[in-house]
């Protein structure tokens, strides 16, 4: 009886007191808040989670002097390690893009390879600053996950590979098949959705780690290996021989792919999302990293706005005038990188179809760096 | 003089701060007052972060509709089932795997490490071999060798091995005929479990009987006669109400029968042998503990090699084997959490992959997945402790 009631004052005395210790949390973290330079150091201590990032990002990005960038585990063309880790694709080019332009320095960039299932826990808890990993925008991510979309950088669909002796002719023609697929993506239910609404059987089989489903596909484990189009072009020349495969004609769905970043900080998703944009930009007015030099004493005050002569859009960023420049300069602009990391001289062989310049007919529309 | 400062002492009482049993309760109080403070923190923070980040929260996800397929169920489930359901066939899938991994690497451990203590060179040395090679190399490596290494090299659907048209071997699994019930199975289901409570009751009282008159009966013959004997006179009674669905080879793959995955496969193999070297030392080192004397006593009697094993070593190594063996099983369970890296939809795969993926509640699927986890484990403790108890020594 003493024990019970020994118990329940020590748990009203327990509960008290967490209630005003998180009181008095609350108040500190709010103090924080404005106190960034405490604020970033806590955030390089390692794992510290940035929970509340009311422009803090960018404050954090510059004390530390690089950006942490969520990538794929390796997806050639898109965020891929070479021999010495030196990583590149297009996804990789959005993350030097945001460096250059917060930094100055498009180098200053670090990878952390994520898996599907781990990439928006890695974002959320502060982990990484950008998530650039071919992910696609939906609205129950959107909306559900704590974080916003920047924009994109490729339009996408899913597609379906298949060995070219099954001798298919369509997408139609695969009832009854086996099919591998990364687990935690969309595709996982595009999938399922394609298949129940034509009435056909199938048997999903799902793996955590691109590589595996691309090894299980390649033993025979499955008929059909579905993914996005564009990561399709890129695991096939991961196989033992890639032309003994084919990407079948129909998508099945919708895939913007593009870069997330945290809920909460609307400074560092204007960053990102100009960044991208001025890539975009640069295209559709011809600025190309060769003739970016000869650009800065152009006439034209579109071009002066870009490189940052005229007008203040760096400032109102919370960026240098010339940061729009510099990705340029580093990075290239968007057809640049496109043609560089999976274009048709590349071993992914991409052409540009939706994700041509607005201009050629495609999608890619930069707004108005006005 | 000193006895003197000792009464004088002892009448008075201490002051509160420093009576021990005031002190120990002011101290306990203090302890778990901030045990609970910590938790009530963590637990508050998380809820008003995930709120200011905008993260969804709470339970309700699960009625969702899941939408997405599984490889394997054990239960009827189709993408219009919940998030519930779902976690239903992924827990039932992870409870198949630990029952079969548990149940072969317990038969093959207590047969490797009875090998290893074998008078036969060649049998201990092959046994040592396989328990020094398999225990030193991580599981996840072995369960990639089976499914990578070894279950690739079957062939493709087109070209599978066929056993008498019936079973077919491939790459995509085991296809096997399942049976189909009809009208009048029940009856052959009632004599199959009359066989088996007969059995029980014949064996209790056999072993009474021998026990009070040292007569035997071979309640064995008998056994299998009713639990085989009986099902058969009813199904000729029936009629024969069974029938067999074959696999067929249709376009890609095999469609009717009964399949067992590879996937399957490789897991229950690498977890049972993997945990089935680890076993096999603990039966090792259970038979040892058992002073040589008694086999020489039960030698002495008359009984030979292998009674002496069953009837007097083993009952006394059991004592000493069962508490480790608790620890590997539960290390088994825990361990077919690897499922995922070989896409068997497991627990974690298909609760802790694709829903948490879904719904982004990394929180609540994550502390769901834990308790489960932790409740099987306690379950198969609980069970241990019980038949360690059972099997302890009654000391009269």
């Amino acid at each position: 009886m003493k024990d019970l009631i020994v118990g329940i004052v020590a748990l009203a005395i327990g509960v008290a007191a967490g209630y005003m210790i998180n009181d008095k949390g609350t108040q500190v973290a709010s103090l924080e808040e404005e106190n960034a330079g405490l604020k970033s150091q806590l955030a390089t201590s390692s794992s510290a989670p940035a929970a509340k990032t009311g422009g803090q990002t960018i404050a954090n990005v510059k004390k530390k002097g690089f950006v942490q960038c969520g990538v794929s585990q390796g997806v050639p063309g898109f965020s891929n390690p070479d021999a010495s880790d030196n990583w590149t694709g297009i996804d990789v080019d959005v993350c030097r893009a945001v460096a250059a332009a917060v930094l100055g320095d498009s180098t200053k960039v670090k990878f952390s390879p994520l898996t599907a299932k781990e990439r928006f826990t890695a974002l959320q808890s502060g982990e990484i600053d950008i998530l650039s990993r071919n992910t696609t925008w939906t609205a129950t991510r959107d909306s559900a996950l704590g974080v916003n979309f920047a924009g994109v950088n490729y339009y996408d669909g899913q597609g379906f590979m298949v060995r070219k002796s099954l001798g298919v002719k369509g997408a139609m023609d695969l009832a009854g098949a086996a099919v591998c697929t990364n687990l935690g993506t969309t595709t996982e239910l595009n999938v399922a959705d394609f298949f129940r609404a034509n009435n056909m059987e199938y048997k999903l089989v799902a793996f955590e780690k691109a590589d595996e489903v691309v090894a299980a596909y390649d033993a025979g484990r499955c008929d059909v290996y579905t993914t996005d189009q564009s990561a399709l072009a890129a695991q096939r020349i991961k196989l033992s021989s890639p032309d003994d495969h084919m990407v079948l004609p129909e998508v099945i769905s919708k895939e913007p792919l593009g870069p997330v970043v945290r809920h909460g900080d609307d400074q560092w998703l204007d960053v990102v999302k100009w960044s991208l944009y001025a890539m975009l930009n640069a295209e559709e007015m011809g600025i190309t990293k060769t003739n970016i030099g000869t650009m800065m004493n152009s006439d034209n005050p579109s071009i002066l706005r870009f490189v940052g002569k005229e007008g203040d859009v760096g400032k109102n960023l919370g960026l240098s005038a010339d940061w729009s420049a510099n990705i340029i300069k580093q990075v290239g602009n968007y057809g640049e990188s496109f043609e560089r990391n999976v274009g048709p001289n590349t071993a992914i062989k991409l052409t540009r179809g939706v994700n041509a310049n607005w201009k050629d007919g495609g999608l890619m529309y930069g707004m108005p760096g006005r | 003089m000193a006895e003197e400062v000792i009464q004088s002492q002892k009448p008075s009482k201490p002051l509160v701060w420093n009576d021990p049993t005031y002190r120990a309760l002011f101290f306990q109080v203090l302890v778990l007052g901030g045990v609970v403070s910590l938790g009530y923190v963590l637990i508050s923070n998380t809820l008003t972060n995930l709120e200011r980040q905008g993260i969804a929260s709470g339970f309700g996800f699960l009625k969702g509709t899941a939408g997405f397929s599984i490889l394997m169920t054990l239960i009827d489930y189709s993408e219009e089932d919940s998030y519930f359901w779902a976690f239903i066939v992924s827990l039932l899938n992870t409870l198949l795997v630990a029952g079969i991994g548990i149940f072969f690497a317990t038969i093959l451990g207590f047969f490797i490490g009875v090998c290893r203590l074998s008078s036969n060179w060649m049998l201990s040395k092959i046994a040592a071999v396989y328990i020094e090679t398999l225990r030193n190399i991580p599981l996840l490596l072995q369960i990639f060798f089976w499914y990578f290494g070894v279950l690739r090299g079957l062939p493709s659907p087109g070209n599978s091995i066929n056993v008498f048209d019936t079973y077919f071997l491939n790459i995509r699994g085991l296809y096997s005929p399942s049976p189909i019930f009809e009208d009048g199975f029940s009856l052959i289901l009632w004599a199959l479990i009359t066989g088996f409570v007969a059995t029980f009751f014949i064996s209790r009282w056999a072993r009474k009987r021998q026990q009070e008159t040292g007569q035997q009966f071979p309640t064995f013959l008998s056994s299998i006669s009713l639990v085989i004997g009986l099902p058969l006179i009813a199904s000729v009674v029936a009629g024969f109400p069974l029938s067999w669905e074959y696999p067929v080879l249709r376009g890609f793959n095999f469609t009717g029968g009964f399949v067992v995955i590879p996937e399957l496969v490789a897991l229950s193999l690498a977890l049972s042998l993997y945990t089935a070297s680890f076993i096999a030392e603990i039966v090792r080192a259970g038979i040892l503990a058992i002073s040589r004397g008694q086999t020489e006593a039960s030698y002495a009697l008359g009984l030979q090699a292998w009674p002496t094993l069953r009837l007097v070593v083993i009952p006394q190594a059991l004592r000493v084997i069962i508490p480790p063996l608790t620890n590997q099983y539960l290390n088994l369970t825990k361990n077919s959490s690897l499922a995922a890296a070989i896409a068997y939809p497991d627990l974690v795969l298909v609760f802790a992959g694709t829903i948490l993926m879904q719904t982004g509640q990394a929180v609540e699927i994550i502390a769901i997945t834990m308790g489960v986890y932790l409740a099987i484990s306690l379950m198969i403790s609980a069970f241990m402790n019980w038949y360690n108890k059972k099997m302890a020594l009654v000391e009269s």
